[in-house]
């Protein structure tokens, strides 16, 4: 985001665009990226729910993939797919 | 109760982009909470993690209308908003039905923003209050809050060689809103996404004041890493120290029991700010604290109607 | 057609408060307040206004309820006192940081300690650099002006700014006058309805009030709000002029008491103006060229219309009823050398510090400050900067 003048931002500090934080990528705090094994999933979802960006996505109640764009690679995915899936593991960023 | 699926096809009202730690607990109380309501809400926050995180200008997370005011006055704050809310639909000036809900941290909560919270309850607005308890004043860099659990190593009461901690046993603040006799009041985690959700929804439903403490682990405060969030919700419940029940109709209801109640050890052992507790020569400090959880976990029992 | 009642200046703002109707009002009692909000009350209990009364539990909680209600899209008021204003603190400056134009009417007392009840500026005074409009009153008639005034003031759209209106405590709040009120739809009509262009209840259009503002953007938030207080005293001017057209009072930023040809002027705000005209009258009957100017408008300070005024004066007095410890002098005093210096107009002026803690002050004293002048007019030298006024030596 470019910087503006005093004159074109909004007066009072306020931010009148709703969840322009989509505009600032965290992924790259990334150490770990979990990877998403389409073929292992059971589609329960318990990735998506747990997880604190979200970085799951979800087309029409089905898990589709990973948002590398903001995820930070806690982990909380992989850890809660259910043992018998085990769709999700973490490997290192590079 | 909504389904994950029906969950998950609602708009979300906060957006990824936000800077909380990974693996942060609190932020996922705040995803969970919103899902669970599905109209309109206009929500509040108190100075700390979640505030911060979620608005640093010219960004922000809320995909809903927002306001974060100050650190002691989320209640306040958004007990005015409700007030402008009744006169104005009154007025037919807003037409739309709009839920309001406050946030707040445990240090904006059970400390600075308790008599904020305690007037708004009080008073009886239509809100609900939801405190992410994470047991520190984490944005600040962890010092102790009334909500800090005994003997846990923070900044302002480290652990050093002759005392360990904090001294004192947390406060009990969801019996303190219960004591407001307010419409509906309850403690949940992420961790029980079920409960949780269908505890938001009840609360939203009832009109008047209501309350939700959601215990919220925070990886570099409690020090575990940051995968096991969801875990330490789950263990902090099982061990008792955090029980889910919920107070309506002026009644105590267990809304989830322990098949087997864990030693509180099971939960202590995985965190850094516990560390200590597990050396021989404190172990003392994990049997009061046990003994404390024992005792509060009995006398809630009983409040409820369980048997012992 | 103004209607003319026997009302306390607490009374003549409750009357202005329930003409304004305000969507949303926080209450919390503080002496000398406590009345106002006792008067407003009765309006709403007897359904004379259709306000959303929040019974707080703190003045802190005053603050923040009408911040969160101003942020809603309602037209909110609070009112208080000193100790009040100052556990509100935090929040009056976030509520001018927000641009919210909610308007408190400030019964002035002192700011403890030790703690005291009575009138003196001290309360509104360490407000002076919040952001807020500040209004002073002469009396009963004046808050009750104000007050109305005080809502298109910080409702205009080149503004978005708080107005505190302030009346003297007890002096004024608990004595009664003779005090012309408008019709309920006059007042009705000349504030017009609030529309403001964003608001938390507008869930189409969701906005985030109260970011955290740092390095990159605050300066320029900052930036904004001097701009707006840069536009204030010309409409006030221009409320002014429309309000004296419907009520037959006019109001300057400034109001000069016989000073066209006076050589000794003192400068005051509130209660006491009243006295000190009294002063004048008697001293001009003994042939001494005195005046007065009243502040009426403190924040923003009108610095032009005064340096106007003082262009042919040649000794100045300032009264102030507030002390700033570790300065040259009171705020107003401070105020108007640091206006003056540097201007091209060098004026000796004098300092009175005056009624603290509610001590009267009476024409004696007035004239006393009048007559310190005459010496310096002579020697176009001041001896002693700040002074004190009925203070045991």
């Amino acid at each position: 985001m470019s910087e503006k003048s005093w004159k074109e931002v909004p007066i009072g500090g306020l931010i009148v665009e709703p969840g322009n934080s989509k505009n600032y990528k965290t992924g790259s705090w990334r150490s770990f990226k979990p990877v998403w094994y389409e073929d292992r999933c059971i589609q329960c979802l318990a990735c998506w729910n747990s997880c604190p960006e979200p970085s799951i996505f979800v087309v029409e109640g089905k898990v589709t993939g990973i948002d590398y764009d903001f995820c930070k690679g806690c982990g909380i995915c992989a850890e809660v797919c259910p043992e018998k899936a085990h769709a999700i593991e973490m490997e290192p960023e590079f | 109760m909504a389904s994950l699926k029906e969950l998950a096809a609602r708009e979300q009202k906060l957006a990824p982009g936000h800077r909380a730690c990974a693996g942060c607990i609190p932020a996922l109380t705040f995803h969970q909470v919103l899902r669970s309501a599905p109209g309109h809400v206009v929500a509040s926050c108190a100075t700390g993690c979640i505030e911060v995180v979620t608005t640093i200008y010219p960004y922000t997370a809320w995909k809903i209308p927002f306001i974060h005011n100050a650190f002691e006055n989320s209640a306040a704050t958004i007990s005015g908003v409700e007030a402008a809310y009744q006169a104005l639909k009154r007025k037919g000036k807003v037409t739309k039905d709009i839920k309001f809900i406050g946030f707040g941290g445990d240090g904006g909560t059970y400390d600075i923003g308790l008599q904020s919270l305690s007037g708004a309850m009080e008073r009886g607005h239509d809100m609900l209050y939801v405190c992410y308890d994470n047991e520190a004043y984490m944005n600040t860099g962890i010092q102790r809050s009334s909500a800090t659990p005994f003997a846990a190593d923070t900044k302002t009461a480290p652990v050093g060689k002759v005392r360990k901690g904090k001294k004192q046993y947390p406060k009990n603040l969801t019996e303190i809103i219960i004591a407001h006799d307010v419409a509906y009041a309850a403690q949940a985690s992420p961790s029980f996404w079920r409960d949780l959700n269908k505890k938001v929804e009840k609360a939203l439903s009832i009109e008047g004041p209501a309350f939700i403490n959601v215990l919220a682990p925070c990886p570099p405060g409690w020090r575990f890493p940051t995968e096991m969030g969801i875990e330490m919700g789950k263990l902090a419940v099982d061990t008792c120290f955090w029980p889910l029940y919920e107070f309506e109709n002026h009644k105590r209801k267990l809304t989830y029991k322990p098949k087997e109640k864990l030693p509180l050890s099971e939960w202590t052992k995985h965190q850094g700010r516990f560390r200590h507790l597990h050396q021989e020569e404190n172990k003392h400090l994990l049997e009061l604290a046990q003994q404390e959880v024992d005792r509060r976990w009995k006398e809630l029992l009983f409040l409820c109607g369980e048997p012992a | 057609m103004s209607k003319i009642m026997g009302l306390s200046g607490n009374e003549a703002v409750a009357h202005a408060m329930r003409q304004i109707n305000p969507d949303v009002a926080a209450v919390y009692p503080i002496t000398p307040q406590t009345e106002l909000m006792h008067q407003f009350a009765e309006f709403h209990s007897d359904g004379l206004v259709d306000t959303e009364l929040v019974l707080v539990e703190s003045e802190h909680s005053a603050m923040s309820a009408t911040v969160g209600a101003a942020a809603a899209g309602a037209r909110a008021m609070t009112a208080t006192s000193a100790n009040g204003l100052a556990l509100m603190w935090e929040i009056v400056y976030i509520a001018s940081s927000l641009r919210l134009p909610i308007v408190m009417p400030v019964v002035n007392r002192a700011l403890s300690g030790p703690i005291n009840i009575h009138c003196d500026h001290s309360d509104t005074m360490g407000a002076r650099d919040s952001g807020w409009i500040q209004i002073f009153s002469e009396n009963g008639q004046e808050a009750y002006d104000n007050a109305v005034m005080a809502v298109k003031i910080s409702e205009n759209k080149t503004i978005l700014l708080p107005t505190m209106v302030t009346l003297d405590g007890f002096i004024l709040s608990h004595t009664l006058e003779r005090v012309e009120i408008l019709e309920d739809n006059e007042v009705k009509k000349f504030i017009g309805e609030y529309h403001p262009e964003t608001s938390l209840l507008d869930v189409d259009k969701p906005s985030t009030y109260g970011a955290l503002d740092l390095q990159d953007y605050y300066f320029e938030h900052k930036r904004q709000q001097f701009e707006a207080m840069g536009n204030v005293l010309p409409v006030i001017e221009q409320v002014s002029k429309e309000y004296g057209k419907l009520s037959g009072r006019d109001y300057g930023l400034i109001e000069k008491y016989r000073v066209d040809d006076a050589e000794r002027v003192i400068i005051l705000m509130g209660s006491s103006v009243g006295t000190a005209k009294d002063t004048v009258d008697d001293l001009r009957n003994a042939g001494e060229k005195v005046g007065l100017i009243k502040i009426r408008v403190y924040r923003p300070f009108p610095y032009n219309a005064l340096r106007e005024a003082l262009k042919h004066v040649k000794a100045l007095a300032v009264l102030d009823r507030a002390i700033s410890f570790g300065t040259f002098g009171g705020p107003v005093f401070t105020d108007v050398r640091a206006m003056l210096f540097g201007n091209g107009v060098s004026l000796p002026m004098m300092n009175y510090i005056y009624g603290l803690g509610g001590r009267d002050i009476d024409k004696a004293q007035i004239r006393l400050a009048f007559d310190s002048l005459k010496d310096v007019v002579k020697t176009g030298k001041v001896k002693k900067e700040v002074n004190f006024l009925g203070l045991r030596d």
